[in-house]
C-alpha cells in the first residue's frame, strides 16, 4: 500500500463511525470463537448453559476426590465456606443460600478446584452442582441437573433478597 | 507569632479529655508531637554533642534503578492472613499498615490484597481486555492499543467490604494494629482510560444494563457492575501511583470503580460482557451480600459507607509520656468527599472537629488531625466522620442491630481506642 493510500485508510478509520469522539477507535474486532466461556456467565433463567448432565451419585465420587479437602467430607466441616448448610462454620453455604442454582454450575466449572481451574468437564460441574444441592435437601438424590432443570431449582433463600442497587443506587445501605 | 506554652492547662481546649483549639495546628504550637509516640523517639546516643556519625566519614552508595525503602524500615509490611493456609494457601489477605504511614497515598508495596484463588503471572503480550455481549461492535484492545488511548488520573480509595471484620465480629476487641483490623483499605493514584471512551467505542446496546467484569485469573473472577456506574466514572486503570499497576493489583489493567466494594474493582480484567440483567455472580450470591438481623439479606451493595480510624495513637502503640500530641487519623467515603471529622478523647462524651488536610477529594482517603494534651490518664478516643451528604458513622452497638451476628461486611463504626493509665493503647468497643 502506497504511503498516500496508508493516510487514507488511517483517515477514514479516524472518521469512521467506530471510532469514539474521545479515542482513538484501535479496538479490533472479536469474534465469537475468540470469546473463552468464561468471559461469559451462565443466566439465572438459564441463558448459557451448556449440553450434559449430571447426578448426585457421580457428583459424589467427584466431590470426595477433588473438593472435600477443602469443604468437608460431607460438605459441612469446611475449612473453606463449607457449600452445605446449615453447618457452624459459613452462615452462606452455597447449595442453600445463593439465590439461583445456575451460579453453582458456572463457579465450579470457571473457578473449582483452586489448584486446577478449569479442568473440570461440563459434565462433571452439572454432577457437582447436583451433589451440592441434594446434599442440602433443595432437589432429590436421583434428580438430574442439566440446561433444562438447573434454572428450574427453586432455591430456598432466592425471595429474600433485597436489591439495594435498585432501591437506592450508590448511596450506601 | 503567638507560641503555646508547655503547659496545656493554659492551652486554649475544645473538649473534654485534652482536645486542643485545630488553630493551634497553624501555629506550629505541636509541631513535632506526633513524634513523641514510642517508636519514634530519637536514641539518647544520637543526641550526643559533636560526634560526627560513621556515614558522614565515607562515600555513600551508588545509585540504584529502582529504589527501596530504608533498611531500617524494613518491618514495614502488610500484614497477611491465610486463613486456609492448610489446603487453600492462595486464599489470602494482606493489611496495609496504617499505623506506620502518614500522609494518604498508599506505597505501591503496601497496598491491601485480598485474592481469591492468588496472583497470577499474566503475559502482558497476550492479555487483552474483551467488550462484547450486547454491544454493536464485539471488539477486544491490547496494551500496545490501550497505552495509545487519552489518560485521566485520579485519586481514589479501594477498600475490601471485609475491612475491619474483626471488629464486626469478635465478642472481644482483638489487640492487633491497624494492618491487622482496617487494612483492607488503601488510597492510590490511579491513571488508566475513562472506561465510557471504551464502552462508547464498542457501542453498548441500551438494553445492555449491566456488565459482567471478568478478571484473567484462575478462578476468574467476576462480578455484574451496573452500566450506569462504569460510564460515570469508571476507569480501565493501568497506572498506580505511576508506575505500571502492581501484579497485586491487577497487572496489567484493572477495573476502577470509584466508591464500590473492592472486589468489584475487578484486577487482570480481560473481559466486560454486556447483559441485560446481574449474572448473580459467585461474589454477588453468596460472598458479597449481607445477612440482616431479621434473617432477610442485601444484595448488590455497591458503594463503601463513611467511615474513620485514628491511626496515631492507635492499638499496639504505647504513649511516650504525658503531654502534647497530635492526633491523626484517615476518613473516607463511598458517596463522596469527607465533610467533617469530629474527635472526641473522653468517649464521645463531648467532641471536636478536626482539621482535615487538603485537598479533600471524593471517594479519596482525607487525613484529619487535631492537637491533643494527653494529661496522663485513661482516656477514651474516637473519630466520628461525616460525608458530603450527611451521613455519620454509626455507633458498633447500632451497627450490630442491623445485621445478623454473622455479617463482617461493611463494617463503618466508630471505632474507640483505650489509652490505659500508663499509656498503652487498646482497641475496645464503646
Amino acid at each position: 500500500m502506497s504511503t498516500r493510500n496508508l493516510l487514507a485508510a488511517a483517515l477514514l478509520a479516524v472518521m469512521s463511525g467506530a471510532a469514539s469522539a474521545e479515542g482513538p477507535g484501535l479496538g479490533q474486532p472479536l469474534s465469537d470463537e475468540e470469546i473463552p466461556f468464561y468471559a461469559r456467565y451462565v443466566m439465572p433463567d438459564g441463558r448459557g448453559l451448556p449440553e450434559g448432565g449430571g447426578t448426585a451419585a457421580t457428583g459424589s465420587a467427584i466431590y470426595a476426590e477433588k473438593c472435600a479437602t477443602c469443604h468437608g467430607a460431607t460438605g459441612i466441616e469446611g475449612p473453606v465456606m463449607p457449600p452445605v448448610g446449615p453447618n457452624d462454620i459459613w452462615a452462606k453455604p452455597a447449595g442453600r443460600y445463593w439465590p439461583y442454582a445456575t451460579t453453582l454450575f458456572d463457579y465450579i466449572r470457571r473457578a473449582m478446584p483452586l489448584d486446577a481451574p478449569k479442568s473440570l468437564s461440563d459434565d462433571e460441574a452439572y454432577a457437582l452442582a447436583a451433589f451440592i444441592l441434594a446434599a442440602n435437601g433443595v432437589i432429590g438424590e436421583g434428580d438430574t441437573m442439566d440446561a433444562e432443570s438447573l434454572p428450574k431449582v427453586e432455591m430456598p433463600n432466592r425471595d429474600n433478597f433485597l436489591d439495594v442497587w435498585a432501591k437506592q443506587g450508590a448511596t450506601p445501605w | 507569632m503567638k507560641r503555646a506554652t508547655d503547659h496545656p492547662s493554659v492551652l486554649d481546649h475544645v473538649a473534654g479529655g485534652g482536645l486542643l483549639n485545630r488553630r493551634l495546628l497553624l501555629q506550629g504550637a505541636v509541631a513535632g508531637g506526633g513524634a513523641a509516640l514510642a517508636g519514634a523517639t530519637m536514641p539518647r546516643a544520637a543526641r550526643a554533642q559533636g560526634a560526627i556519625p560513621e556515614w558522614a566519614t565515607v562515600a555513600g552508595e551508588r545509585a540504584r534503578g529502582y529504589g527501596m525503602p530504608a533498611e531500617a524500615e524494613a518491618h514495614v509490611q502488610r500484614a497477611i492472613l491465610e486463613p486456609f493456609a492448610d489446603v487453600a494457601p492462595q486464599f489470602s489477605l494482606s493489611g496495609t499498615p496504617h499505623h506506620r504511614l502518614r500522609g494518604t497515598i498508599t506505597p505501591n508495596g503496601l497496598h491491601f490484597e485480598v485474592h481469591h484463588g492468588g496472583r497470577p503471572n499474566i503475559d502482558p503480550e497476550r492479555h487483552r481486555l474483551m467488550i462484547h455481549g450486547l454491544v454493536e461492535r464485539p471488539l477486544q484492545f491490547d496494551l500496545g492499543a490501550l497505552e495509545r488511548y487519552p489518560m485521566v488520573t485520579a485519586t481514589h480509595f479501594l477498600e475490601c467490604s471485609g475491612n475491619s471484620l474483626f471488629n464486626a465480629i469478635m465478642p472481644d476487641p482483638m489487640q492487633a494494629g491497624c494492618d491487622l483490623l482496617h487494612g483492607l483499605l488503601s488510597n492510590t493514584e490511579w491513571t488508566g482510560i475513562p472506561m465510557n471512551v471504551l464502552l462508547d467505542e464498542a457501542g453498548v446496546k441500551p438494553e445492555g444494563r449491566w456488565l459482567v467484569a471478568t478478571g484473567g485469573d484462575g478462578p476468574s473472577l467476576a462480578r455484574s457492575i451496573p452500566v450506569e456506574k462504569l460510564m460515570e466514572d469508571g476507569m480501565l486503570a493501568l497506572y498506580q501511583n505511576g508506575e505500571r499497576i502492581r501484579p497485586e493489583q491487577g497487572y496489567p489493567m484493572r477495573l476502577l470503580l470509584p466508591g464500590f466494594e473492592g472486589n468489584m474493582n475487578v484486577k487482570w480484567l480481560t473481559s466486560l460482557w454486556a447483559t441485560d440483567a446481574p449474572a448473580h455472580t459467585k461474589h454477588e450470591s453468596g460472598e458479597y451480600t449481607e445477612i440482616l438481623a431479621d434473617g432477610s439479606s442485601v444484595k448488590f451493595t455497591f458503594a463503601m459507607g463513611v467511615k474513620s480510624v485514628i491511626t496515631h495513637p492507635s492499638a499496639t502503640m504505647t504513649m511516650s509520656g504525658s503531654g502534647l500530641y497530635e492526633l491523626s487519623g484517615i476518613a473516607w467515603s463511598g458517596a463522596g468527599p469527607i465533610r467533617k471529622v469530629e474527635v472526641s478523647a473522653d468517649g464521645g462524651a463531648s467532641w471536636a472537629e478536626a482539621e482535615l488536610q487538603g485537598p479533600v477529594l471524593p471517594r479519596a482517603l482525607t487525613r484529619f488531625r487535631l492537637p491533643w494534651a494527653w494529661e496522663g490518664a485513661p482516656s477514651l478516643l474516637m473519630s466520628r466522620a461525616e460525608d458530603a451528604t450527611g451521613a455519620v458513622q454509626p455507633t458498633r452497638e447500632a451497627w450490630k442491630a442491623r445485621y445478623d451476628a454473622s455479617n463482617f461486611l461493611h463494617y463503618n463504626a466508630i471505632q474507640a481506642w483505650q489509652i490505659t493509665a500508663n499509656g498503652e493503647v487498646q482497641n475496645v468497643y464503646a
